[in-house]
């Protein structure tokens, strides 16, 4: 098993699918990385020589965030917006939508799973 | 869509007239503002606005890190005063 970007460890897949386990890599940049070192996407990470793995390793290393930097980017970002008070921190802090969304109905992915409110109305009719 | 930034950010011109008064003279004065859209530029920084909330101006004193925002972000409109769990009073303020 090829381990790339200290814990992610993909194997036997194409390697532009391969290298997308890691965080932070997806399908354009996985194939940004294959095509500057020139392996093959096609080739799967078992048939990389090892002089290959170490160049995209270092190619990711030096030019890529991935993982716990990039989570902790992504985290200070949020932060940041809390700490300031606005608008956006405050949705963050009630764990609401963050871009406008209605909350009325839907908005299960931020809001989590449905909380049941005893005597409410059920919103059959048009209201 | 961004802004061009050959326009640069928007401020409301009145309102950087008197950061501007308040940057010359060296006071920090609260300004009063309704201009929720304004952009907080780097010469905010500092100095306190009252921003207009619709009904009321609520205090916004201005650090580094709000620079890029825009006033009324730092101003709520809403008001959101829980649901009851009960059955009564089941219209909500919002």
């Amino acid at each position: 098993m090829a381990r790339i970007a200290g814990v992610d460890i993909p194997n036997d897949k194409r390697g532009e699918i391969a290298l997308t386990y890691v965080y932070g890599i997806g399908r354009s940049r996985a194939s940004e990385i294959l095509e500057r070192v020139e392996i093959d996407k096609d080739l799967r990470p078992q048939e990389w020589s090892d002089e290959q793995t170490r160049q995209i390793r270092r190619l990711i290393e030096d030019d890529y965030k991935v993982e716990g930097q990039l989570r902790t980017e992504t985290q200070m970002n949020i932060k940041r917006l809390m700490d300031i008070g606005c608008y956006r921190g405050l949705r963050h802090r009630k764990g609401l939508p963050v871009r406008g969304q209605r909350t009325q109905t839907n908005a299960r992915t931020r809001k989590g799973r449905k909380k049941t409110v005893p005597g409410k109305k059920q919103a059959a009719q048009k209201k | 869509m961004a802004r061009s930034l050959r326009k640069g950010p928007y401020v409301y011109y009145k309102l950087q007239r008197k950061v501007d008064a308040l940057n010359d003279s060296g006071k920090k004065k609260v300004v009063k503002t309704w201009s929720r859209s304004s952009m907080i530029t780097p010469d905010f920084v500092g100095h306190t606005f009252a921003v207009h909330n619709g009904k009321q101006f609520i205090p916004v004193y201005v650090t580094e890190n709000m620079v890029g925002h825009r006033l009324g972000e730092f101003a709520p409109t809403r008001t959101f005063r829980s649901h009851s769990m009960g059955r009564k009073d089941k219209r909500v303020k919002r």
